[in-house]
């Protein structure tokens, strides 16, 4: 076994071993919510790495949220059928916006622009259907009566824990599988230029279309697990264009080209949200987005790689300088 | 005849005017956030936002300073103008030279800072200018000056720039400059100076069209996020960086959300819209206006 799977069998062990250990309820929450945007940046950078830049993912996550507790709410079906469920609906919904783009070559902007329309989209059909989800109020699943099991709700931090704690887990193992598989080096070829790599046989439509599916599809399983969890959604937390933004920032803060990279993001972004929550209290409204959006454009402007990234990379380079020397 | 009638009502006629009103508008915006695709390849995604702050503007030159609406809106229009250009020389300027996608995700940082800032200095109460404007009733049929007064000046803002683009030298380096980025640097043009000057101008527009909405419509930090998506929905279906089909789209879109409006709420004006706008993409991709290849 090479030093490397051992220090991540070693992590992961500690990982799974920390809430029985440690059992401080506020941190255990932290800790959750971290894992659970971990693994929505994870989605948005399996997409983003390949220069697909979507501002629609606001709206996939909303789509996996509202569904899974409408379901539960309206027809009692459980989130274990309804979680599968509100994924095809997103990717459906992904399918229908992202063929044309892809058939039409609809690159760069206009792609972005359509992708922000349609999270802008997903917000007003949830405020316009407010007789349902209730509108920008937000929505609250039905607490259940019989087993915590079956509709997927846990009083207890720590059984949360573990399940955001493998879905995270099974992101970064998606990452990986297609970081290893053809696939990237077909998006790679495709994102430096579309008809090169038409040319040497690359199916850029169904390229593009499985990269997008994957990444709407675990999106709305973030989506619906961040429901579960919290127990209250609304329009604003879990669609529209500002959860696409955050997804963008803690992505590029991160490292969009690390496996690691949106964690780090996520880990760097709650913090500061709870950090200035905490310090300011009620006056912090609106000053934690100033500090993200002061911080976005300047990541943009000095340092595209993310932190993660520039880190690895200058290890990278201090590697190979002795051997040339 | 008479079933033809029944349709054709004199609400479906309000509606159909009102769009047209409501055109106007939409038309002035995305022709700022044209002007500024087609010169320097860039989109501001936060362009909703200078407009939100230009109605902010308003809102305290005209209520908290006691300006007289006529002697604000100029104010808010240079002040808008002076944001975009700083937009440009502090964002824009130093990414010139990276992946478009970079200068685009920027702007998005802009648009959290111009909507946060707004929570923070101005709260995120509604407010209003407190003027109320007469209603027109021709008929059965009534509409507000509001929208009127929006839409003439709207189109008095566009025929102004037309002439600017067509009649002075710096217009015509403009549009030169969007037809080679390249060549005009060598023709002896400032192609920073164009930029900066470019940035502005699509800046006053949203101060503008900030001047107008504010008459119909209260601001608040989150008020960008209501016209903003479909303004760019408006500008992707015209073709980007090309104005006369931006001109159309704008016009096209608001009849549909305000039939939509009229048989539904709003929000699925906007639905309808956007549900209009896939098919579309599927018919013509590149734009309204764009040939077939």
């Amino acid at each position: 076994m090479k030093p490397r799977y051992i220090g991540w069998a070693v992590g992961i062990a500690a990982l799974i071993a920390l809430p029985f250990v440690y059992r401080e309820p506020y941190h255990l929450h932290l800790l959750v919510l971290i894992l659970i945007w971990s693994f929505a940046y994870t989605s948005w950078s399996i997409m983003g790495r390949f220069g697909l830049v979507s501002l629609g993912h606001g709206g996939f996550m909303g789509v996996g949220a509202y569904v899974t507790a409408l379901l539960w709410n309206h027809l009692g079906i459980s989130p274990w059928i309804g979680i599968p469920l509100s994924m095809a609906t997103a990717g459906a919904l992904a399918l229908v916006v992202a063929y044309p783009c892809f058939r039409f070559r609809i690159t760069g902007h206009y792609f972005v622009l359509v992708t922000l329309a349609l999270s802008g989209i997903v917000l007003q059909v949830i405020t316009a259907t407010r007789d349902y989800t209730g509108g920008s109020l937000g929505y609250t699943p039905n607490r259940t009566r019989g087993s915590g099991w079956l509709a997927l709700q846990f009083d207890d931090k720590t059984t949360w824990y573990l399940i955001a704690l493998l879905v995270w887990l099974l992101g970064l193992l998606i990452w990986r599988w297609i970081d290893r598989s053809m696939s990237r080096h077909a998006m790679e070829a495709i994102s430096e230029d579309e008809d090169a790599a038409a040319a040497v046989g690359v199916n850029v439509t169904a390229q593009k279309l499985k990269i997008t599916l994957i990444s709407a599809l675990m999106t709305a399983l973030a989506g619906a697990l961040y429901c579960q969890y919290q127990m209250f959604i609304s329009p604003d937390t879990v669609s529209g264009i500002a959860v696409s933004l955050q997804m963008v920032f803690a992505v590029i803060v991160g490292g969009v080209y690390v496996s690691l990279g949106p964690t780090v993001g996520a880990i760097i972004t709650i913090l500061l949200a709870e950090i200035l929550r905490i310090g300011f209290g009620t006056r912090a409204v609106g000053w934690d987005n100033l500090v993200y959006g002061v911080l976005l454009v300047l990541f943009i402007i000095f340092l595209p790689k993310g932190i993660l990234g520039s880190v690895i990379e200058k290890l990278k380079t201090q590697r190979k300088m002795p051997q040339r020397s | 005849m008479q079933a033809f009638l029944d349709i054709f009502d004199i609400y479906l006629l309000e509606a159909v005017v009102n769009g047209i009103l409501l055109g106007g508008v939409l038309a002035l915006l995305a022709l700022g956030l044209n002007l500024i695709f087609g010169v320097i390849d860039v989109t501001w995604i936060c362009y909703a936002e200078l407009v939100m702050i230009g109605m902010y503007g308003m809102y305290y030159l005209v209520q908290v300073f006691h300006l007289p609406y006529w002697a604000a809106a100029p104010l808010v229009i240079l002040l808008v103008a002076l944001l975009g250009a700083a937009l440009h020389y502090l964002v824009i300027a130093p990414l010139l030279t990276a992946p478009p996608i970079n200068q685009l995700l920027a702007t998005g940082g802009v648009l959290f800072i111009l909507q946060s800032f707004a929570t923070v200095a101005f709260g995120i109460d509604f407010r209003n200018l407190g003027i109320r404007l007469p209603v027109l009733v021709l008929g059965e049929m009534n509409f507000s000056y509001a929208r009127l007064l929006s839409f003439a000046a709207a189109l008095i803002g566009m025929v102004s720039v037309y002439l600017f683009m067509t009649r002075t030298f710096t217009g015509t380096a403009i549009r030169a400059i969007a037809q080679d980025r390249q060549i005009m640097a060598l023709m002896g043009v400032d192609t920073k100076r164009i930029y900066l000057i470019t940035s502005a101008l699509g800046g006053a527009l949203a101060g503008l069209a900030a001047c107008l909405l504010v008459l119909q419509y209260d601001v608040h930090p989150f008020v960008g996020l209501s016209f903003g998506p479909i303004t760019f929905l408006i500008c992707v279906l015209g073709g980007l960086g090309n104005f006369i089909g931006g001109f159309i789209a704008a016009f096209v879109f608001a009849e549909i959300i305000s039939l939509g409006g009229l048989f539904s709420d709003l929000e699925w004006g906007y639905v309808l819209a956007f549900a209009f706008f896939i098919v579309m993409m599927f018919i013509r991709p590149a734009g309204l206006l764009a040939r077939r290849r």
